[in-house]
């Protein structure tokens, strides 16, 4: 990924990315296309390139938004009706700091409305499709951003992954997609989903260029206070077990694709003639972690949800017949909320507010809380004895469009195997890991202690 | 676990929405069987665990008492509502 001192031109790179992004426009990846903005952007480093003057690491490099990205006079509506018109007045601290190194953004892409979904069907501007398979879903909730990189509509794109938002539609398309350590990469300017579950990360087609992405946007912001002090390319944690374990609890488990169990056993096997030793882990408290997450980040969708009301941006219902026990102001936030919200947004904010209400929150909140404990707990005690993890990514390939969109369980159910990354806020690499007989790309993920990011990749980077 | 109409319309009033009875049916249906779901944590025993709300057990963070320049204007923000009257956001009645 490096422009300078190559014959190519910033325009000619960005030229070839708008053409192409015409080219798929029936996979419905972009919900917004910036391209005269991308063009003079384009122009200028070129100017400077000839001039001599200093450009940046990723000077010219076409990439997408997930349109959940906060991003200067472009619109960020999180694919959601409710912020529809927005228009964003401030830069996110990711999109500041790719453009400082002369990256191009061409447009925002797909994702499910406010990143509630693992299809992205729950788009407010309808799914985005497969890169293998136009009748298959993307997956989600970064669809947009994972087919925009392996159609080569772009070199990268931004992701958020809550539950597995990065990694699942990343292992849809046959790319790589890495979910860092919680807290490794500011927040500020993303729009926010469930907030002690929430990272930023990246899609691309190599572990090398993860590391490139992960180097620059890395490190602490005065504006998120929940970022760490930067830790990646000095972390102090070595591979030094050289073990790697896989969970026999997510390797015996019926739901889990045959394809998909022997792409990890050939893994396996790759990994010990690396040298590596590897070890069955029994990880029994992992089949309690989508239950907990089913918890834990509704009731923090439902706060962070609660600001949407229509009063200063986005939606605003225009349908105010009062009634006798409701002023107008009730009736704008009412129906503002119920037309502008997707029926999963609907979902999570009525299971958050359920699981947050007097009565149930010790049955519910508490207990998914102490859970959430345990599984941390477990992931420590793995990792005295392993490096790394590796698993699935989901149960299953690329599913139908349609097939899960109506059973919300069913859909949840997807992210069974990512959601403990999250809970415990560990980071994990998402990489191709070959086709299945129909030519659905499959996808694995290694799962380390975190701070272990840079580690991960360079496993991956081995592996593949 | 069984969802009844009024514990069905009281997290509407929560959420702040106001749904058709169709939707409010589908709904209702939806949130059983995901209740249900989440109600599997109780197989799970946590006596004596301490609860985790975030994973690095970060302290609050107080900056210093200084006038820090917002990235957005006054006039970016205003224009970013439906209605705007004498530089303040117009709204329905309140009252």
């Amino acid at each position: 990924m490096k422009l300078a001192n190559s014959t190519t031109t910033a325009v000619s790179l960005i030229k070839a990315s708008l053409k192409r992004i015409e080219e798929t426009n029936d996979w419905h990846i972009f919900t917004f296309v910036d391209k005269d903005a991308a063009i003079k952007k384009a122009e200028e480093i070129d100017a400077k390139i000839k001039k001599g003057e200093p450009v940046g690491r990723l000077a010219g490099v076409p990439y997408a938004l997930k349109a959940n990205f906060l991003s200067k006079h472009r619109p960020a509506d999180a694919s959601a009706k409710i912020l529809t018109e927005f228009i964003s007045p401030i830069d996110s601290t990711t999109a500041e700091k790719l453009e400082k190194e002369g990256a191009i953004c061409v447009g925002c892409v797909n994702l499910d409305a406010f990143a509630h979904g693992s299809s992205t069907e729950n788009s407010y501007y309808g799914p985005t499709k497969n890169s293998a398979d136009r009748s298959r879903v993307a997956g989600g909730s970064s669809g947009g951003s994972a087919v925009a990189v392996a159609l080569d509509c772009v070199q990268f794109a931004t992701g958020s992954d809550t539950g597995g938002s990065i990694r699942q539609p990343a292992s849809f398309n046959g790319v790589y997609g890495i979910k860092p350590t919680y807290g490794t990469i500011s927040r500020y300017g993303v729009v926010a989903m469930a907030s002690s579950l929430d990272v930023i990360g990246f899609f691309t087609k190599s572990a090398s260029d993860l590391d490139l992405l992960m180097s620059i946007t890395a490190g602490q912001d005065s504006k998120d206070q929940t970022t760490l002090p930067d830790f990646y390319g000095k972390d102090d944690t070595q591979l030094t077990k050289k073990c790697i374990g896989y969970v026999k609890e997510f390797m015996n488990s019926p739901a889990l694709d045959p394809e998909i169990k022997s792409a990890l056993e050939s893994k396996l096997t790759s990994l010990h003639s690396m040298g590596y030793e590897t070890v069955e882990l029994s990880m029994p408290t992992l089949e309690y972690a989508l239950a907990a997450y089913y918890i834990i980040q509704p009731a923090e969708v439902a706060s962070n949800l609660s600001r949407y009301d229509g009063v200063r941006y986005g939606f605003r219902s225009g349908d105010l017949k009062a009634t006798d026990n409701k002023t107008s102001i009730d009736l704008l936030f009412e129906n503002t909320r119920s037309e502008g919200f997707m029926r999963e947004n609907k979902r999570r904010i009525m299971i958050g507010n359920f699981v947050l209400s007097s009565g149930f929150y010790d049955a519910f909140f508490l207990k998914a809380a102490k859970a959430r404990t345990l599984i941390i707990n477990e992931f420590d005690k793995a990792f005295e004895r392993v490096d790394a993890i590796l698993s699935p990514v989901s149960p299953n390939p690329a599913f139908k469009l349609g097939e899960k969109v109506d059973d919300p369980v069913s859909m949840y159910l997807e992210d069974v195997m990512s959601v403990p990354v999250n809970l415990a806020g560990l980071p994990a690499v998402a990489f191709p890991a070959g086709k299945n007989k129909a030519g659905l790309p499959l996808g694995l993920q290694i799962i380390g202690p975190r701070r272990s990011d840079k580690n991960l990749i360079k496993i991956t980077e081995e592996l593949v | 676990m069984e969802v009844t109409e009024q514990d069905i319309n009281h997290l509407i009033s929560l959420s702040s929405f106001s749904l058709g009875q169709a939707e409010k049916d589908a709904l209702r249906r939806d949130l059983a069987g995901i209740f249900k779901y989440i109600s599997k944590l109780d197989e799970l025993d946590t006596s004596g665990v301490e609860p985790t709300y975030q994973v690095f057990e970060m302290k609050n963070v107080w900056r210093p008492d200084d006038i820090v320049t917002q990235d957005a204007s006054r006039e970016d923000l205003l224009a970013l509502a439906k209605e705007e009257c004498e530089h303040q956001i117009k709204v329905p009645k309140v009252l």
